[in-house]
């Protein structure tokens, strides 16, 4: 068995681990972050260049890593902080999957951002948080032990709190209200659980097939209330049910920030903090055989379903897409819940599936709001034809959450459904396949109305001062050249949408994200 | 009853009818005389007991210890510097706002 | 070494740097800035220089006029002791630089702060640096007659009325220490903390915990713990700013450490029950205290219920260090420095907040979070500190108490530090909520000097940082006398019942 995290090595082994690359990740958007904040409101181009430059940077240093780890090269940085506890980042196959993940999609959403708030005021301390938001998320990514995760955790609490607030209306405050309201109980628990557990065990760091065994006999209560605490302190950003009631809230936010939350940094670190914890603290079949991963499945599987049936009845298009994601994020959580490899490689992969696709909506939902004014889905008919590149964004990546093949959310719905009857279950079936039914019942409308609806109201027309006649532009040369939106704005969604066009077209392809997670799996279980 | 006894119980007395009167009374010159009754009650007790504990094998130096009386008097010059200043910022609130007692404003 | 200054100077110099510095501002009040900042500086730099001095050569003791232990006056400088007086360094420097611009145009305020300033920062190092009960009364008087002074500089009635409390509340509380100190002559015939701490032993009973009841409950009473701390709100609330920075940060830490050298120096551990008093007592001042934190409408009143609050956390280390838990006592006073530093900067940033908008009201913080980014900054990364988040020193104090609170399965103690640290982020974040949007009406602004940006800045910076530095700054406190003591304090359980 290769370890996941390459312990079988002693801390004191020949190669010294590199402890640079770690740390120049972190950097590459805390620095440009820290920058921008003292940059001047107008100093538009000086920011974009060290918002992209910092994002181009991050992305190519992870793909650097990412060839290292491949060729076994170990990363680890280490900083002393209490007596035996050390702040660790350190990087292997889980982490790189959700660095590739938040890396690439932070550069799409950075380029959104630029085009999004083109005009409105306090740019400089938006992006200035939105980088340590990212910080934050890679430092969760890249965590050694709980503590480590803790601190990153918080870190993305502190910092995405401005990014919900940042329009500053009284309904900014009451979602920023209530989204601390929910995270800081989630803090408290996850606290908690942390001090019980290093008071047990005496050690934190991330180990695969965790790291309670020894005192699993011994402390069975205590050891299951910790998982408890531990749970409820990720479940929060996760939005499992019913710790989700700030999710919906925070929709007041920025698209790009609802983007960000959604696909990119909350709720998936909440998301892959529940994978952390299930696999490197608790160690996946120690926790099956403290009868733990039975009720999480069954509150992942209330989560999928609820947050379907409640997205169902939205009209308000984030709110939907907010349920949606209350919803999706769950089958992350089932899948490491059904303790099996299959169903393992299926939570996991969705990781990074469901964070592409979601992204994508959200990015079209911006479009929409920004070019259009369109918030709620019964002001959507017949938009696919004044913005056919958006709609056709929107409908990728709506029918890949559905689970249309060969779009991302197949692969993540097949191995998941696979995974169910390896493991000689049979309720996550019919979960999946309720689920399925009302993920179309509630994006069919949507695209049925966006395609083959007659538009009721007058949209200004694409560019400016091209003559149309109900959203169509008539003989227009520049109708090419001129975009539907921005292109800053259209270009992110559509390349998002062709992304998981992609990933589940090659999903069995080399370095694919399917290959990568059975490679975890495999990792976490002896797979055959 | 030993003297030193007695006169520690004297002082303990003093200290007692010095919170009572801080407590009781709202005035503000009331408040800082109860201060000085239980500043007065304090060194009573120090220089009644200022004689060391008797202690098996130890012995007792005839006569009082001066060590203690040296603390009282320093204890003395702090109070009246501590009454002086309380005074004087009395003054500057009776000034101030007609009132010598303390406003509402402790509610909580 | 021959010419560098030695132990004995240094420690003659963070005593009588400030005190001469008192005494030139008082004399020259035109120049009190400028001599006052120098003096600051200086003073600054001799406590880094003692500090080295102890960390290179262990405890250093001083005796004044070459008289000895019995009848003469004995400073020690051991490891907890630089440790507070280099916060109280930190958090002066700071304070100075802040002070210099604030009071810039007000000249009577500034004519009096400075000289009574320094004077309290001399009776803070003296009370650091006492090794004897009586003279430790001295430098408390000291300390609380430049306080309350301080307190009623404002002028206004409200400072002069909360000067006023506060200065009856410290006698008293000074009284009552004092009758504890006569009681504990009369027990072993001498104040010399090492020479008390070997003959308590054996001394009469109820003499000992006479003289230790009285002396806690005068000290809880000048600590402010709750039930006792009805004075503070409204001292703190109504100074100007660097006073209630100080106030809270330093003088109220000052009675703590006394409350903390009597225990383990002293009484070697202390009682069974007076320690889960003690820490009942903390419990129930960290929930009133954020409690009504939360409650307050203004800035300031919030700030000084929190303190309130934090000083329970102090507190909820006796009864974990009963069982001999050293991580207790080192938690505790972590959080002790990290409260220090974070509260100066936010007590600092609620000055130049009221500057800003002449008023503290925090429902009509007006967007200061677009008009005042560094201030606001600051408020928000001392909270983190208050709260207790990562990678703060507040954090490595909260995690240090927990551990032994779970450790010795003490859940309702680990619930309450939990729930405090929760309550803490819905004060600090209704603060931050309202500086986002905008106020119905809008009012005047005036300019705030960057040195007062910056200087609270810098101080909830270096709370954060403090976090990071545990593995130097434990070993710190090791050195000495507590040290022993720490981990003899389980041992000796029931030395006074």
């Amino acid at each position: 068995m290769i370890p996941l995290f390459d312990t079988s090595v002693p801390p004191d082994a020949v190669l010294p681990p590199d402890a640079v690359l770690p740390l120049l990740v972190l950097a590459s958007s805390l620095v440009p972050g820290l920058v921008i904040f003292f940059l001047g409101e107008e100093r538009v181009r000086t920011r974009t260049l060290l918002n992209l430059g910092g994002a181009l940077t991050k992305l190519a240093l992870v793909g650097w890593m990412f060839r290292g780890v491949y060729e076994g090269q170990r990363y680890e940085a280490r900083l002393p902080l209490l007596d035996g506890l050390d702040l660790v980042l350190r990087v292997g196959s889980l982490s790189l999957l959700f660095l590739v993940l938040s890396a690439g999609l932070w550069l799409v959403t950075t380029v959104y951002a630029v085009g999004y708030l083109e005009r409105s005021p306090n740019r400089s301390r938006f992006f200035g948080f939105f980088s340590l938001c990212v910080t934050a998320t890679v430092g969760v990514a890249m965590s050694g032990n709980l503590l480590t995760f803790i601190l990153f955790f918080e870190l993305l609490t502190l910092t995405t709190y401005p990014l919900v607030v940042h329009r500053g209306t009284e309904a900014a405050r009451r979602a920023g209200l209530a989204y601390l309201a929910h995270t800081v109980f989630a803090g408290v628990m996850l606290l908690a659980g942390t001090v019980w557990l290093y008071t047990l065990t005496g050690t934190l760091t991330f180990a695969p097939r965790g790291f309670v065994s020894e005192i699993a006999d011994t402390h069975r209560g205590p050891l299951i209330a910790i998982f408890a605490l531990l749970i409820a302190g990720v479940g929060v950003k996760a939005a499992l049910v019913p710790l989700h009631g700030w999710l919906p809230l925070a929709m007041v936010a920025p698209a790009p920030v609802s983007a960000l939350l959604h696909a990119v940094a909350v709720v998936k670190a909440g998301a892959f903090g529940i994978v952390l914890i299930v696999y490197d603290v608790f160690g996946v079949e120690q926790a099956a055989e403290l009868g733990l991963t039975g009720p999480l499945a069954a509150v992942a599987a209330v989560t999928i379903i609820y947050g379907s049936l409640r997205a169902l009845f939205q009209d308000d298009l984030k709110r939907r897409l907010a349920f949606s994601t209350v919803s999706q994020v769950s089958y992350i959580v089932l899948g490491v819940a059904i303790v099996g490899p299959l169903a393992s490689v299926g939570g996991i992969v969705h990781l990074v599936h469901q964070g592409i696709m979601k992204i994508t909506l959200f990015f079209c939902a911006g479009n929409l709001a920004e070019t259009l004014g369109i918030h709620k889905v019964s002001e959507m008919n017949g938009v696919g034809r004044r913005m056919p590149w958006t709609m056709g964004a929107f409908s990728i990546a709506a029918l890949g959450m559905i689970g249309v093949p060969p779009i991302a959310g197949f692969v993540s719905k097949w191995y998941l459904g696979l995974g169910a009857l390896e493991a000689g279950v049979h309720w996550p079936l019919y979960v999946l396949t309720l689920s399925s039914l009302l993920n179309a019942a509630y994006f069919l409308p949507i695209l049925h109305a966006a395609w083959f609806c007659e538009p009721t109201t007058q949209w200004p027309a694409a560019g400016s001062g091209t003559g149309t006649e109900n959203g169509k532009p008539i003989g227009d040369s520049g109708r090419w050249l001129r975009p539907e939106t921005g292109w800053l704005l259209l270009l992110p969604p559509l390349v998002t949408a062709a992304l998981s066009l992609l990933i589940g077209l090659f999903a069995s392809s080399p370095f694919s994200p399917l290959e990568w997670s059975l490679l975890i799996a495999e990792r976490e279980f002896h797979y055959p | 009853m030993t003297q030193p006894v007695f006169w520690a119980l004297v002082g303990m007395a003093l200290v007692v009818i010095g919170l009572y009167g801080l407590i009781v009374h709202a005035h503000l010159l009331r408040k800082i005389l109860a201060l000085n009754v239980i500043s007065s009650g304090v060194f009573l007790v120090f220089i009644a007991l200022a004689r060391r504990a008797p202690r098996d094998g130890a012995a007792i130096s005839p006569g009082p210890d001066p060590v203690p009386q040296a603390m009282v008097l320093t204890g003395i010059v702090v109070a009246v510097a501590a009454t002086g200043l309380a005074v004087a910022l009395i003054v500057r609130l009776r000034a101030m706002t007609g009132r010598t007692t303390l406003g509402d404003e402790a509610d909580n | 070494m021959a010419l560098a200054p030695s132990s004995i100077e240094w420690a003659l110099a963070v005593v009588f740097l400030p005190l001469a510095g008192a005494l030139l501002c008082f004399l020259a009040p035109r120049r009190a800035a400028a001599l006052g900042l120098t003096i600051a500086a200086l003073t600054a730099a001799s406590t880094l220089g003692l500090t080295l001095e102890v960390v290179v050569a262990g405890t250093q003791r001083t005796v004044l006029g070459g008289w000895g232990a019995p009848l003469g006056i004995v400073w020690l400088a051991d490891g907890l002791s630089v440790t507070l007086m280099a916060m109280t360094a930190a958090v002066g420097v700071a304070v100075s630089v802040y002070a210099a611009a604030y009071f810039r145009d007000e000249h009577t305020e500034r004519a009096f702060f400075w000289p009574l300033w320094l004077l309290l920062w001399t009776a803070l190092n003296a009370l650091f640096l006492s090794a004897d009960l009586f003279n430790l009364y001295v430098t408390l008087e000291l300390m609380g007659f430049a306080a309350a002074s301080l307190t009623a500089l404002g002028g206004s009635a409200a400072a002069v009325s909360g000067a006023i409390r506060y200065l009856l509340v410290s006698v008293l509380g000074s009284l009552f220490y004092l009758l504890g100190v006569a009681l504990i002559y009369h027990a072993c015939g001498t104040v010399d903390i090492a020479l008390v701490a070997a003959c308590i032993g054996d001394a009469p009973r109820p003499a000992v915990q006479a003289a230790v009841g009285v002396m806690f409950a005068g000290l809880m009473l000048k600590t402010a713990l709750f039930p006792f701390h009805f004075w503070l709100p409204p001292a703190h609330g109504s100074a100007p700013a660097p006073v209630s920075a100080v106030l809270s940060a330093l003088v109220v830490k000052a009675s703590f450490y006394l409350l903390l050298r009597l225990w383990i120096d002293v009484l070697g551990g202390g009682g069974r029950w007076l320690a889960e008093l003690l820490g009942l007592l903390g419990a129930a001042a960290v929930i009133w205290g954020s409690v009504l934190a939360l409650r307050q409408e203004r800035l300031k009143l919030l700030i000084a219920y929190s303190t309130v609050a934090q000083i329970g956390y102090f507190f909820m280390a006796f009864p974990l260090a009963l069982a001999g838990d050293s991580a207790a006592w080192t938690g505790a006073l972590y959080l002790a420095l990290a409260h220090g530093l974070a509260k100066a900067a936010m007590f600092l940033t609620a000055g130049n907040l009221m500057r800003f908008g002449g008023h503290d009201r925090i429902a009509e913080l007006d967007r200061a979070v677009h008009r005042l980014p560094l201030t606001l900054t600051a408020f928000t990364l001392a909270g983190v500190s208050i709260m207790g988040l990562p990678p703060s020193g507040g954090f490595i104090g909260k995690w240090l108490m927990l551990e032994a609170a779970f450790r010795q399965e003490r859940f309702g103690l680990a619930v309450v530090m939990l729930l405090g640290g929760a309550l803490a982020a819905a004060y600090v974040f209704k603060v931050v909520g309202h500086a986002f949007t905008p106020a119905v009406r809008s009012r005047r602004e005036r300019k705030i000097p960057a040195a007062m940006e910056w200087s609270a800045l810098l101080l909830a910076v270096v709370a954060i940082l403090l976090g990071l530095t545990l593995p130097m700054i434990w070993p710190l406190l090791q050195i000495g006398g507590p040290a022993a003591a720490l981990s003899a304090a389980g041992a000796a359980t029931g030395a006074v019942a």
